[in-house]
């Protein structure tokens, strides 16, 4: 692996010299590069975009300039449509959250994200059951029975957008566990994560990242993390308690998995050499100490995935979702 | 068309324009209304549903849109001007450039078409020497691409010129 | 008291020369920020982001938040200007600013602005360094009801005191919200009125529409008129500063007002734009000038001016103690002070108390900075309305292009804001009011979203918006508002029999 990348990167600097060769050996852009994020100013996919685009601006791990540009229209599809319209473009890359294939089932626009050209998968974001610190309710035992006892659909559960991965959730639990809930779509994650502390809502399932801080304030209770294993985050966040010290709420009789895609694409119809260069460049992008504290702070999922693995693993979570959006009752009718 | 009484040269009548712009809001009502039907209109359980404001909001813009145009015949006297034709003929001279200007704009790349666009206004209505008008059509676009490529790194539109320079 | 001392700290931080550097490097680049239609702070604020994550967080925050400010300033510079206004809360700022500069009184209309501008802030800033737990919590009250009733009585102040035809104002409010419609409708996650057009995936950008309706539309009046900008002939002195602030202290009440008005909008926190129109039109209400409004009144220029400054600079509040920030510019600050490892929420108050004091500390002195900077630049910018028409205006319509490009990258915004500049200039010849359209287009979408969530938490019963005596003084205060003309006729009317 190393040995490879040595020789990319001596390749690369060799050729900066005589950009216009012909030599296919390795490609480098030769314009600014756009990250386009599907989402609005703010969100975690454009905190990622921004912290990556500090990374490669800091450790010049690029000739060129990163430029990011929020496409956030019809929730993301502004932005994947852009990216479907530039075939060829080297210089255009996507960072994608679940709206990539949430948008196209539950709006009907037309793209299908195997119009792009997977790149890389950075990182997965957990999603953990939030509660009010000051209700009784400490297990998801706990938490379900009162579920239960509130009148139907009285029991608010908040949540990022509607049709999104919150809601897929929420309805995720809601069949586990036999419960009903009355789900209130917010525009953000951070403002979420403040209306539970408001008691607004009487449960969330924000990203780590977006309410730690009212956890670590003793404000808001998790009460389990929505992933096949346990979070690695062993430090202290909140008293004596860590990520690392909240249960699978599957363990807990929840039987749900839920990750979210941090992940790349690049527009259609691009080359391998241009594909390579910037799984290269994400690579060194994982290396540096500001990746690393941005994944500890957020509790990250830490998996990385390129080529076909990542191809497959995206095929799979489509299926994934258009299965739990069918059963839920979130797919666009045909017009 | 009776000739005008007031004698500020020919246009179009103001309560003709005013029924136009009524008829044009009320056809703008209709088509939210129609868009509001796809979605859904009624009052569910647990609230109105997504087409529910934008459909009465349609209607209440058709309805007002019609009394707007009663309110036109009635109040606007007959002959007087919306404006003189050669006023908007002034009016044109801004609207067409600027109509084609916005349509070369995502083709020729915004540099030329700024270029081009500050040429015209300044050489076809303020008659400036062409030295000046180089000058400033040139010089914006330069400062414009130091300022918002360079120095904020926003990306704008280009064409086939900034492609053959590498820009 | 500790706050005192940690803040006479935050003042040692803060005038530390490299920091005063970065901190008019900040004001310059973001009154820059804020006189670029489209280029909003947001945006500048993203855009330089990455340049700070090298230098010490506090400092990064000083030039970030010299950025907002210097943004909040340059907003003013275009609406009086040209009519443009270079940020959404500025539109305010237009209805009595470009009157003022048509009077030739443009020096007088910029410095009002910035001393009002200036004025928001440091109340806001005041309030912040007093009571900053306190009004944490008070934010926490807000749910969706709460804030629906906030948007109601921004709207009910505003409305219903045109002179234009009552039927053409409900017409162009009604299209306001209309436009306001159009995209994905957050509750549902349904596309509506797109009609299957790409283009119309993300509605209308209130942006576009005000840079059409007011700034291209107005360029298009200036050539039926006859090819000049009007009033150009205002002699420049240096004076008008002081001749101006001798005029100021008399309206201290509407700015009072204002001031309150914009720090309660600003923590709740519904945003600087609403806070600008709620303010205007209670003005508007409670002047003895009411009536002039729109002609070039200062005070038309003060009320909207020191509201959206008091409710930008409180808004930051909301964010530093509990994460959720009041205005786009915030979340990207937000987005910023989580990269360099500070965690915003309650206990940042706590845990890094000379990042909090050295930001709040900047504050106070990147707002007299800023008013430094923008005011001996008042002459320079009243000098702009000389440059002959044919060229400035070609220059203004390049602008506003890239202004309207800028705001999605879109090349089809850059036509919809020639057609909204087309509509603007019918509008205006018929009588229209775009005011009314201009704020539904603002908070439509957000009313309607705030209605809707808080039915879903309700059940579908309205009794929630009287569910407590906070939303229900508002939505009555709202009430009372919107039917302010009617009470107001009555009780003439019953003295006027009273006195017969």
């Amino acid at each position: 692996m190393m040995s490879m990348r040595t020789i990319l990167a001596g390749a690369a600097a060799a050729l900066c010299v005589a950009p216009l060769s012909t030599s296919h050996a390795a490609w480098e852009p030769s314009r600014p590069v756009e990250i386009i994020v599907p989402a609005g100013p703010g969100g975690g996919a454009d905190q990622m975009a921004r912290v990556i685009q500090g990374i490669v601006t800091q450790h010049k791990l690029m000739k060129q300039s990163v430029v990011v540009v929020n496409k956030a229209g019809g929730a993301g599809g502004e932005g994947f449509l852009d990216m479907k319209a530039s075939p060829g473009n080297p210089h255009k890359l996507a960072i994608t959250l679940s709206n990539l294939f949430t948008t196209p089932l539950a709006t009907g626009i037309p793209f299908n994200w195997n119009e792009l050209t997977p790149l890389a998968m950075l990182a997965l974001d957990e999603f953990v059951l939030w509660v009010n610190a000051e209700k009784p309710y400490k297990t998801v035992k706990e938490y379900i029975a009162a579920v239960k006892a509130a009148p139907a659909g009285q029991f608010k559960m908040g949540g990022t957008g509607s049709k999104q991965e919150d809601q897929i959730i929420t309805v995720a639990v809601e069949k586990a566990a036999g419960v009903k809930f009355a789900y209130i779509p917010y525009k953000g994650g951070g403002e979420v994560a403040v209306q539970l502390v408001g008691n607004h809502v009487d449960s969330t399932v924000n990203n780590p990242i977006e309410a730690v801080a009212h956890w670590r304030a003793g404000k808001l209770r998790p009460l389990c993390v929505f992933d096949g294993k346990q979070l690695v985050y062993g430090d202290k966040v909140a008293g004596d308690l860590g990520w690392s010290s909240i249960p699978t709420c599957k363990s807990q009789g929840l039987d749900m998995e839920y990750l979210m895609l941090r992940g790349f694409f690049m527009a259609p119809k691009v080359t391998a050499e241009q594909v390579a260069f910037y799984v290269d460049l994400f690579k060194k992008v994982r290396e540096t100490p500001e990746w690393k504290k941005l994944m500890s702070d957020g509790a990250f999922n830490q998996t990385f995935m390129v080529g076909a693995e990542y191809a497959k693993w995206v095929a799979t979570e489509e299926k994934r979702h258009e299965a739990l959006m069918k059963e839920a009752g979130f797919i666009a009718p045909k017009q | 068309m009776s000739e005008s009484s007031h004698g500020d040269g020919y246009g179009p009548r103001h309560r003709q324009v005013e029924i136009g712009v009524a008829a044009a809001t009320a056809v703008f009502g209709a088509v939210v209304m129609a868009g509001s039907l796809q979605v859904g209109i009624t009052w569910a359980v647990e609230g109105p549903r997504a087409g529910f404001f934008p459909f009465y909001v349609g209607l209440l813009i058709l309805a007002a849109s019609g009394v707007n145009a009663m309110r036109a015949m009635r109040t606007i006297a007959p002959g007087k001007l919306f404006a003189s034709w050669k006023q908007l003929r002034s009016v044109a001279s801004v609207v067409v450039p600027t109509a084609v200007y916005v349509l070369l704009l995502p083709h020729a790349g915004i540099y030329l078409s700024s270029a081009l666009l500050i040429a015209v206004f300044m050489i076809w209505l303020g008659r400036y020497a062409w030295r000046m008008t180089l000058a400033v059509s040139v010089g914006m676009p330069f400062v414009t691409y130091f300022l918002f490529e360079r120095w904020f790194l926003i990306p704008l539109p280009k064409g086939p010129i900034e492609n053959m320079l590498g820009l | 008291m500790e706050e005192i001392s940690n803040l006479m700290h935050g003042f040692g931080v803060v005038i530390q020369p490299f920091n005063l550097l970065v901190m008019v490097i900040g004001i310059v680049l973001g009154v820059l920020i804020g006189v670029l239609p489209g280029l909003g702070g947001a945006n500048g604020v993203a855009i330089l982001l990455p340049l700070t994550f090298s230098m010490p967080p506090t400092s990064a925050i000083i030039m970030l938040s010299c950025i907002y400010w210097g943004a909040l300033f340059g907003g003013a510079i275009t609406s009086i200007l040209f009519n443009i206004p270079g940020e959404p809360w500025s539109v305010a700022t237009t209805f009595d600013g470009h009157p003022m500069a048509q009077q030739g009184r443009a020096g007088e209309a910029l410095t009002a602005a910035f001393t009002s501008s200036f004025v928001g802030a440091l109340f806001a800033v005041i309030v912040i360094t007093l009571v900053a737990p306190l009004v944490a919590k008070f934010a926490l009250q807000f749910g969706p009801a709460e804030k629906f009733s906030v948007f109601f009585l921004a709207f009910c102040s505003f409305v219903g005191m045109g002179k234009e035809p009552p039927f053409k104002t409900l017409v162009a409010m009604m299209m306001g919200f209309a436009l306001a419609a159009v995209g994905l409708d957050t509750v549902t996650g349904q596309l509506r009125l797109t009609f299957g057009f790409t283009e119309l995936l993300g509605g209308f950008d209130f942006l576009i529409a005000v840079i059409g309706l007011f700034g291209i539309g107005e360029i298009l009046l200036t050539m039926e008129e006859g090819l000049s900008f009007k009033g150009r002939a205002a002699g420049i002195n240096g004076k008008v500063v002081l001749q101006t602030w001798m005029e100021l202290p008399r309206y201290w009440a509407t700015s009072l007002r204002s001031c309150l008005i914009g720090c309660w909008m600003g923590i709740t926190p519904a945003g600087a734009t609403p806070a600008s129109f709620m303010s205007y039109g209670i003005a508007k209400r409670l002047s003895p000038k009411g009536r002039k409004f729109g002609t070039g009144k200062i005070e038309g220029v003060i009320a909207p001016e020191t509201a959206a400054h008091a409710a930008g600079t409180s808004a930051l509040l909301p964010m530093l103690s509990l994460g959720v920030p009041g205005s786009p510019t915030a979340a990207v600050l937000l987005g910023g002070l989580l990269i360099w490892g500070l965690q915003p929420g309650p206990l940042l108050f706590v845990e890094q108390t000379e990042f909090v004091w050295g930001l709040i500390a900047s504050m106070y002195v990147g707002n007299v900075v800023g008013l430094i900077v923008v005011l001996t630049m008042v002459p320079f910018f009243a000098a702009i309305l000389r440059i002959p028409f044919s060229i400035i205006a070609p220059i203004i319509l390049v602008v506003c292009a890239i202004g309207a490009y800028t705001v999605h990258n879109s090349a089809f915004d850059v036509v919809l804001m020639l057609v909204f500049g087309v509509i603007g200039y019918v509008m205006k010849k018929c009588n229209y009011p775009m005011a009314p359209m201009v704020l539904a287009i603002v908070l439509g979408d957000k009313a309607e979203e705030a209605f809707r969530q808080s039915l879903l938490g309700s059940g579908g019963s309205l009794g929630i918006f009287w569910s407590n005596g906070l939303v229900g003084s508002i939505m009555t205060i709202g009430l009372v508002a919107l039917l302010w003309p009617l009470i107001e006729r009555i009780w003439g009317g019953m003295r006027a029999r009273a006195a017969s």
